[in-house]
């Protein structure tokens, strides 16, 4: 029974890490870049989340919503300012860049006066809500985040498989050059990629929000989604999902069955481990290269 | 402009390519000698940490502007140095054997990372790099017996045979002669065979490995050598800080390094001191000019991460070639005074080139 609880906090938990990785594989296969601002993104999302709700007092719907879009506009409006003119450069010069980006939002947040250093509390209807079922405990914020990333999984499926954007940019990110040859416009959906990857990390924030409050350093559980993204394949949206799973779940159970310190470092042995056992991950592909 | 006609293979690896440099380097170091009798003793202190961040930085050149591998963890290395010197050093060890020690232990960890960096590539290799940090991190926190853990732990003054540095400007020569020792090593390895080897894999790996470039040796290589002068560069930190405890080894950390060969230019081993420069001088800066500006933005905790962030993103996207790629833009400006054009140092552009499919 236990262990079932504690299975079930390492899900809730891994959904955000793998929404987060998410956002790290829609950009890695799109642009073939890898965003270490990631985590902020998410922190900026919670923020925006707590803007819309507290000071402007919109109700919780209409706040999720409008956080969301308000985030995924700011994702196309990055790609446009800085991301797009380096395009071509090696992938590390964007990998800094990111860093950058992932400093300055840190610091602007912090920079704001009497809220970015104190932690807030997001206003969510479903809080302090439990649940008993024969033994077990949940309370509802993790059913939340469980029921919300299988919905949004659902809902990324759909639009990759059957709309004319998923398509095109899947079509983009197998073959950039081919894809361009064929019409479809490369760069619009590498801004429409940094959108809704923008958007799936506010969606985690705000998910995160009710459990651990809204802080300036929340965006550093961004680096614990990139184990996640490398155990599922880095590659690989279902991937993302399945190694945030794994990850969450490893986390929890170090967090009780090993000696302290191991929960904070069990992604990271995990990943280690799956690098040398198998580099590619769970459902990476892999590629050859021709010089 | 000062043309050199080179006329044997000799003049083409020289150290010193022309009179011009050997005047400027003992200019150099001629300041850096008499500096204890110029400066402040606190920044005659900032001094001694530039000297230190650049040898950490000479090590990470070697590795990622050299080798083109990547580091997110090398905080990890320059802890591990850090604490095997101050433990050493605690024992009773002389301080030069200590640091020896440091610098080797450091080298066989950067080994054990080195080894599963030979399967992965690019981001995973950044990622490897950082999960191995973290873990390196929590175990100077956790190792309570020989680290102290999160309580910190004192280092002892550098001593060896009867002789101690326990002045700054002691200190400062120690640090001096380590740098100039490590510049030295690094400058006549990058010409020598391995050098050379390292930036053809840097280049491209399938061409060096088909011109028998052992790839596992080299990039093992490559990480040892890069780790141990970041363990001697840890060596000499915690004596000059006197005090270490696990979270100066952090990602922050790390980052920062990064940060500063990224800045100082990466593949030039003047950008590592550049950067170091750069490094030590920001925070400098930024609380010289804050009492001057607004206090709703110079009393602002998180305005030393904006300066940073805003700082790295404008290199990245105006100068990617760092501080040393805009010291020769300017040499080159003057040397060509009314030819200059403004194209000339501009890569050629590719449209979105694929690593994946490369």
């Amino acid at each position: 029974m236990q262990f079932l609880q504690l299975v079930i906090s390492g899900i809730a938990q891994g959904c955000i890490y793998g929404l987060i990785a998410l956002g790290f594989v829609l950009i890695y296969k799109a642009t073939e870049t890898v965003s270490f601002a990631q985590g902020e993104l998410m922190m900026l999302g919670a923020f925006a989340g707590l803007a819309v709700m507290t000071l402007m007092g919109l109700p919780f719907w209409v706040g999720v919503v409008s956080a969301i879009a308000a985030m995924a506009v700011f994702g196309v409006l990055l790609e446009r300012v800085a991301i797009r003119p380096i395009l071509g450069q090696p992938a590390f010069s964007i990998v800094m860049l990111t860093i950058g980006i992932g400093y300055v939002a840190r610091g602007a947040i912090t920079m704001l006066p009497a809220i970015g250093t104190e932690t807030h509390t997001l206003p969510v209807p479903y809080k302090d809500v439990l649940w008993r079922a024969g033994g077990l405990v949940v309370n509802a914020e993790q059913v939340v985040v469980i029921g919300a990333t299988a919905l949004l999984c659902a809902l990324l499926f759909a639009t990759f498989r059957y709309s004319k954007v998923g398509i095109a940019m899947q079509a983009a990110s197998q073959n950039q050059l081919a894809a361009y040859y064929m019409g479809i416009p490369v760069r619009r959906l590498n801004s429409m990629v940094w959108g809704l990857a923008a958007a799936v990390a506010a969606i985690a924030g705000l998910l995160l929000a009710p459990i651990t409050f809204v802080h300036a350093n929340m965006g550093f559980i961004g680096l614990k989604a990139f184990p996640a993204a490398v155990v599922g394949g880095f590659g690989s949206l279902p991937g993302a999902i399945v190694g945030g799973l794994i990850i969450g779940v490893v986390e929890s159970l170090a967090g009780f069955y090993l000696p302290e310190g191991f929960k904070d470092i069990a992604a990271y042995i995990v990943v280690l481990v799956m690098l040398v056992v198998l580099p590619n991950g769970l459902f990476g592909e892999k590629l050859r290269k021709k010089v | 402009m000062r043309f050199i006609f080179k006329t044997g293979y000799d003049q083409d690896i020289r150290l010193a390519k022309h009179g011009g440099h050997v005047f400027w380097y003992t200019a150099l170091g001629v300041v850096l000698l008499a500096a204890p009798w110029l400066l402040s003793e606190y920044l005659l202190a900032q001094l001694t940490f530039i000297l230190i961040y650049g040898i950490v930085g000479l090590g990470l050149m070697v590795l990622a502007g050299f080798t083109g591998l990547f580091s997110i963890g090398h905080a990890a290395f320059f802890g591990v140095g850090a604490y095997t010197q101050a433990v050493l050093t605690n024992m009773g060890w002389p301080f030069p054997v200590a640091m020896a020690v440091a610098g080797a232990l450091s080298a066989v960890v950067g080994i054990v990372v080195g080894l599963p960096a030979l399967r992965v590539k690019g981001i995973y290799l950044g990622i490897a790099t950082l999960a191995f940090g973290f873990i390196v991190e929590e175990g100077f926190a956790r190792w309570e017996k020989v680290t102290g853990g999160n309580a910190g732990l004192t280092v002892g003054t550098p001593r060896a045979f009867g002789w101690a540095a326990d002045t700054g400007p002691e200190f400062y020569f120690v640090c001096l002669a380590t740098t100039v020792l490590a510049t030295l090593a690094c400058a006549n390895l990058l010409r020598s065979t391995t050098g050379r080897a390292f930036v053809a894999i840097r280049d491209s790996e399938i061409s060096a490995q088909s011109m028998g470039i052992h790839l596992a040796y080299y990039k093992t290589l490559s990480f040892a050598i890069s780790a141990a002068l970041a363990g001697v560069g840890g060596a000499l930190y915690g004596h000059q800080l006197r005090f270490l405890s696990p979270d100066q080894f952090n990602i922050i950390q790390s980052i920062d390094l990064l940060l500063m060969v990224v800045i100082g230019g990466l593949g030039s081993l003047h950008g590592a001191f550049l950067g170091a420069i750069f490094l030590i001088g920001l925070p400098q800066a930024i609380s010289a000019v804050k009492d001057w500006l607004p206090p709703a933005i110079g009393q602002a905790p998180g305005l030393k991460a904006v300066v940073y962030g805003l700082v790295l993103i404008a290199f990245v996207l105006f100068e990617p070639l760092g501080l040393y790629g805009r010291w020769l833009k300017v040499r080159a400006w003057f040397q060509l005074f009314p030819f200059y054009r403004k194209g000339m140092f501009r890569r050629q552009k590719s449209f979105q080139k694929s690593e994946r499919l490369k």
